[in-house]
């Protein structure tokens, strides 16, 4: 072997390791890009015992609700569109359950997920729903959450974080009051 | 005297009722066609249904996602200022065109940074292979009878034999 081509030899092998390198790296990187995107997809809906973040809600007739400034009372959250027949069944328990618990430091709040606006108000103006119900601007409280369809009810105990997870309607006001009871025993 | 009046009064009742018209016709427009809505529907997603556009979602809710396009497009609402709004109320989830902002850039870049490096890949390939024909020794040559001892020596014994 010449002394050219002695030189040559080592120059070319360091740069083709780099290159072999940083596919490698790339490669990896978007491996873990897809798994944290699949872990996310798997975890399912936020678990009692967990905290979520403090949100606002914006209601329609404008007044804002955030709950980090709830703390210290039960907070029901409920998830709701107008679209879903399911959310119809629990809608009139809802409310009676608001009516029967409002004095006792009890926050009822209603999520209207995924809806427009004109149809969000004549379902709540059909089943006399009378406590603070405001759009999920942005899918960032159901996102907090990670709901996976509507209904899914979420009540936070006093501490903030979460007692009880409802996925899918409530059958009766028992039902609700069970829960809420359960929450606010110490 | 009296018809100057009647006529300035009749004159003045058509400008009112003109005005009046005009003002109205300026306030409604004219009501988008379906044409107009889908070409802005089927740049947006269902918000709830997966993976299916706006403009051929056939649910409910999607019927009344498509008739706020109308009414946002009647109220001479542009294009891109109907998608601010979906955005805003939905989350950028429902654009069919994902923002470049974040990690959605990587949607952008990577399939052509892909395809490059696979042609680059290919052809680096294609030159190595070709350069490793090229200098491939020739197969040796046939030894001759006056090369190979041992041809030599078969064909001494057989023109002895023969």
């Amino acid at each position: 072997m010449t002394e050219t081509q002695e030189h040559a030899a080592p120059a070319t092998a360091p740069r083709r390791h780099l290159g072999v390198v940083l596919v490698w790296v790339a490669v990896l990187g978007l491996l873990a890009i897809v798994g944290v995107g699949l872990i996310r997809t798997q975890q399912g809906p936020a678990g009692v015992g967990s905290k979520p973040n403090p949100f606002t809600l914006r209601a329609f007739d404008g007044v804002e609700y955030n709950t980090a400034d709830l703390v210290g009372q039960v907070v029901v959250i409920n998830f709701w569109a107008s679209w879903c027949k399911p959310c119809e069944q629990e809608a009139d328990e809802l409310e009676q359950a608001y009516q029967q618990f409002k004095d006792q430091g009890v926050v009822f709040l209603g999520v209207n997920y995924v809806d427009t606006e004109p149809e969000a108000k004549a379902y709540l103006e059909r089943f006399g729903i009378t406590y603070p119900n405001g759009p999920d601007l942005g899918t960032r409280i159901s996102q907090a959450f990670r709901i996976r369809g509507v209904p899914e009810t979420y009540i936070l105990a006093p501490d903030g974080r979460l007692a009880h997870v409802k996925i899918g309607p409530y059958t009766s006001l028992d039902e609700i009051a069970q829960a809420i009871q359960t929450v606010q025993a110490p | 005297m009296r018809k100057v009046g009647i006529l300035l009064l009749g004159l003045g009742f058509a400008a009112v009722t003109l005005a009046a018209m005009a003002g109205r016709a300026a306030a409604q427009g004219p009501a988008p066609s379906d044409d107009e809505v889908n070409a802005v529907a089927k740049q947006l997603y269902c918000p709830v249904c997966e993976n299916i556009p706006l403009d051929v979602c056939p649910t409910q809710a999607c019927a009344q996602w498509r008739e706020t396009i109308r009414l946002k497009l009647a109220d001479g609402w542009s294009e891109q200022q109907i998608k601010d709004y979906f955005v805003e109320q939905y989350g950028a989830r429902v654009l069919a065109t994902p923002p470049a902002e974040g990690l959605n850039w990587l949607v952008y870049v990577l399939p052509p940074v892909a395809f490059l490096a696979g042609a680059f890949l290919l052809f680096r390939a294609l030159r190595s292979w070709r350069h490793a024909a090229a200098a491939a020794p020739s197969a040796p040559a046939a030894p001759t009878s006056s090369d190979d001892p041992y041809v030599r020596r078969l064909e001494d014994e057989l023109r002895r034999g023969g």
